[in-house]
């Protein structure tokens, strides 16, 4: 393989793996605020357990998330050096931003809120767990602004073959920013609420701690139903946008070739080798442009056209991303929507009957939906980025010239491998460890103490 | 003073802050499976830094962020160049950020055993390569006239660079045992007095080795007169200081001045760079500026505005954690948590 396919790579496998942290931190960050608040109001011990309970699932997710954080914010300058100089003064200002507005903040205070139990009122404790969570949110709105722009710059000039920002504010409001936060804001809080319901419901199966995880299933299917809702709401809105900045980019996810008025929707489509012909799909007559404009008439652009467009605009060459993975990716995100919507009804109807025992019995099986937000997560990100091809700043730099031009791909080989392997390890590790923690249940009701929580467990069964 | 300047004089501040805050967590690793003998002594040593190390580890960060901001060619050609060395270092704050977070979930010896110890030696590495990273960047390393890093990973391994590497870990261990004193009681605090006598005489030879490498080997230091001359004498004396007041049990001015040196050292570093951000070994027309590799005026107008209002606030609570913690962690399984 190539440099530029290496680095490809690289990026996208250690990207995808921050993001596998990022949307929990988001979202679960928000509900052990939310639990501690309760805790402080009610002054009820049992809201406390839960906040430790979930909140140590949270620092487990977190360090995975800090650390591969570093990763990325590496990575411009050592494979994208060229990239990196080309955008440097407006991609810098927002990660830097991000830096010193979200992660000193999340960082410096989730210290505090690990060790400062005993050390501050339980009132502020609680403020501190809300100022992480915050900051978290914040820092997904700098690191957006500066992914927007990739996909649709606003606000700057080029001058000497560079990028220079004119117009910050322009930077901040990109519309195109906005929908990315809001689409991610609301991603996160699904994420949290299905991991929490997911393992609420596998105590509830087992009857451990029915009172307090009755709460925690119940505050989860409310914030989940109105999250996925707002997901899927914001999802749309998003689509919708995109057809106007990167017609390219909603034409692949749609598998829509030719520009028509009104246009048919693809609901199952196949692909060629090329991944970029349709060889087979069935078409619902009218209904794309009913999705995209509420009536059943409205032109769509097609890929042939948008190509034939762009080589006008830009010169020869081949702007159609891979059809058959944005395709595929955008229509798994919807339907995993779709039934999360569904599944978070059913919560919700499963409170409101008090949580019958026949169907508690025969439900075990449903824990597996924790890993539902997951798939939409990804796919949705894999849609983002490789839909937005052969461009890494959508009509301004293509990404094999975004590249180090100074790098091997021997060198390069290396950090993939490295990287590959120590990622797998830690993924290892992290899983049993959320697994083997969510699984133990609350922790005892007296201690201020987490000190050596993990023992208890152990040392219980005559330590190893 | 012209924006270009202000900002890297503010990245000088933000791995000075990088290096006095993260030195003493670093060092605080190395020593941790060497001091503490006995699982609640570790757990001691590691709630000294505990709510700390990550809130320092963003000063790297930021300093990144803001190398990126306001000089787009200098993170570029610094990070591109110096890639395996980035992704060594990469490797070693990933393996020592989740140590801290998971040694404690298992209780099994041989599982604390190994993340404590990927801490020490994760915390050696990443000390030592911010080592000879700094210490390339003063000696000037081969860029062509592109802006291009032309050397390979084995033009980083020079003595000098090397010895800069064992001067930056060996300060570190100093530093950090100078915080554990201060931060310990009894026997974990008389066992971190010792590492600081223990570890001073290395410390201060490479030191003063790495300086005099520096100045005597034609490199930027020696070009830059009397300031490059007075600071490093300066963090030498304060080292001796600290040696000598840690003696007498004065902890606290122990750690202030192990900490001054280091902050001496970084200042030496950036003016002898001034004001070139990289410097080429090749020819010194193909030197990095803080004029050609920096970003438009605009972007340093608002990353100043920025800049203004948000450091003294994370200044301020940054302050109000150390406050929080202020008293000495014992060593006692009812008064330890988390
Ligand atoms: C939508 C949200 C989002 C996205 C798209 C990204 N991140 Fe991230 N990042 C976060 C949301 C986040 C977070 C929620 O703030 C994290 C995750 C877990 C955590 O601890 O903080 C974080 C951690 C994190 C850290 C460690 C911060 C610390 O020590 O506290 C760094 C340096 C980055 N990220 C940098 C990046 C870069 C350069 C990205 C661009 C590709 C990126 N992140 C994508
Ligand atoms: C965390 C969520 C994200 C995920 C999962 C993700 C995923 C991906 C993937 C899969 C690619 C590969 C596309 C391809 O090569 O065909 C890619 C490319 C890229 N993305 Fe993202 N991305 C994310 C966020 C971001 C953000 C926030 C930025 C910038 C701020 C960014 C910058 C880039 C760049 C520079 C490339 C080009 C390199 C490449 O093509 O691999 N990404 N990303
Ligand atoms: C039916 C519902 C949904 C629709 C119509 C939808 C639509 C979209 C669209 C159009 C994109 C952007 C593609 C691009 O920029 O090229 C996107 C991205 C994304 N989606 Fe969805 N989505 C839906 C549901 C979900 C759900 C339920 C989740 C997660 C829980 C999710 C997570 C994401 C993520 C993380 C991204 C990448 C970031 C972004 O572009 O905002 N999506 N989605």
């Amino acid at each position: 393989m190539d440099l530029v396919a290496l680095s490809r790579w690289q990026f996208a496998l250690t990207t995808i793996y921050h993001f596998f942290f990022v949307p929990l931190t988001l979202g679960l960050g928000i509900f052990v605020a939310v639990l501690e608040t309760l805790y402080v109001r009610s002054g009820n011990p049992v809201y406390k357990r839960l906040t430790k309970f979930w909140g140590k699932l949270f620092l487990i997710n977190y360090a995975m998330g800090v650390v591969t954080g570093i990763v990325m914010e590496f990575q411009f300058g050592m494979n994208w050096s060229s990239y990196s100089r080309f955008v440097g003064d407006i991609f810098g200002a927002p990660l830097a931003i991000e830096g010193l507005l979200a992660f000193f903040l999340e960082s410096t205070l989730l210290g505090v809120w690990i060790f400062g139990w005993e050390r501050i009122s339980k009132k502020l404790h609680a403020t501190v767990m809300w100022l992480v969570a915050i900051g978290g949110n914040l820092s997904a709105y700098w690191i957006l602004v500066a992914n927007g722009f990739m996909q649709h710059p606003v606000g700057f000039e080029i001058v000497n073959d560079r990028a220079q920002m004119i117009n910050f504010g322009a930077l901040l409001g990109n519309p195109r920013a906005i929908y990315l936060f809001l689409h991610t804001f609301t991603s996160g809080l699904v994420t949290g609420a299905f991991f929490v319901l997911g393992f609420s419901l596998y105590h509830l199966v087992r009857k451990h701690e029915v009172e307090a995880f009755q709460k925690t299933f119940r505050l989860s299917a409310i914030i989940g139903l109105i999250a996925t809702i707002s997901a899927v709401g914001t999802g749309h809105a998003q689509a919708v946008y995109l057809r106007q900045v990167q017609p390219m980019a909603a034409a692949a996810a749609e598998a829509h070739y030719q520009t028509s008025d009104p246009a048919d929707w693809s609901v199952i489509a196949f692909f060629d080798k090329t991944g970029k012909k349709v060889i087979w799909d069935i078409k619902i007559p009218k209904a794309q442009s009913f999705l995209y404009y509420f009536k059943f008439s409205g032109e769509v652009e097609g890929i042939d056209n948008l190509q034939a467009k762009y080589e006008e605009q830009y010169g020869p060459g081949d702007y159609i991303p891979l059809v058959a993975l944005d395709y595929w990716t955008f229509r798994i995100m919807v339907a995993v929507g779709m039934l999360m919507v569904l599944l978070a009804l059913g919560a919700l109807f499963v409170t409101w009957k008090k949580y019958p025992e026949k169907w508690l019995a025969r439900s075990g099986w449903l824990v597996w939906m924790i890993v539902l937000p997951y798939i939409a997560n990804t796919t949705g990100w894999i849609l983002t980025e490789t839909a937005r091809q052969p461009w890494v700043v959508h009509g301004l730099m293509q990404t094999q010239s975004a590249i180090s031009p100074n790098l091997t791909a021997g060198t390069v080989l290396i950090s993939l491998i490295g990287f590959v392997l120590i990622y797998a390890v830690l993924m290892g590790v992290d899983l049993f460890l959320l697994l083997k923690f969510a699984k133990a249940g609350l922790p005892a009701a007296d201690t201020d103490s987490v000190l050596m929580q993990g023992d208890r467990p152990e040392t219980k069964k005559g330590g190893k | 003073m012209d924006l270009n300047t202000l900002w890297f004089v503010l990245i000088a501040v933000l791995y000075a802050g990088f290096f006095f805050l993260e030195g003493f967590d670093f060092g605080v690793g190395m020593l941790l499976p060497m001091i503490g003998k006995k699982d609640v002594e570790r757990r001691a040593i590691i709630n000294t830094i505990g709510p700390h190390w990550d809130g320092n580890e963003v000063w790297l960060i930021v300093a990144g962020g803001a190398t990126f901001a306001a000089f787009p060619h200098w993170y570029a050609t610094l990070f591109s160049g110096f890639y395996l060395g980035m992704f060594l270092l990469l490797l070693a704050l990933i393996v020592r950020g989740v140590a801290f977070e998971f040694r404690s979930k298992i209780s099994s010896p041989g599982w604390r055993f190994g993340w404590d110890w990927a801490i020490a030696v994760a915390s050696f590495v990443a000390s030592f390569l911010l080592g000879v990273v700094f210490t390339n960047l003063v000696r000037g390393v081969p860029i062509d006239a592109d802006m291009q890093y032309t050397g390979t990973f084995l033009t980083l391994l020079n003595p000098v660079s090397l010895l800069g590497g064992l001067a930056v870990v060996f300060v570190f261990i100093f530093h950090g045992a100078n915080f554990l004193s201060l931060k310990l009681t009894e026997g974990p605090r008389v066992k971190a007095h010792n590492a600081a006598v223990r570890n001073f005489p290395a410390a201060l030879i490479f030191a003063v080795g790495l300086f005099a490498a520096l100045y005597f080997t034609g490199s930027a230091f020696s070009e830059k007169g009397a300031l490059t001359l007075v600071l490093p004498l300066l963090a030498a004396a304060a080292l001796v200081l600290s040696r000598v007041l840690g003696g007498q049990k004065k902890e606290g001015w122990a750690f202030i001045l192990s900490s001054a040196a280091v902050v001496f050292t970084v200042a030496a570093i950036f003016i002898a760079l001034f004001p070139n951000v990289m410097i080429s070994s090749t020819d010194a027309a193909y030197n990095l500026t803080i004029h050609n590799a920096s970003s438009s005026p605009y972007t340093l107008k608002v990353m100043s505005i920025v800049a203004a209002i948000m450091v003294p606030i994370v200044l301020a609570y940054q302050v109000w954690t150390y406050w929080v913690f202020r008293k000495r962690v014992k060593a006692d399984p009812k008064s330890l948590t988390y």
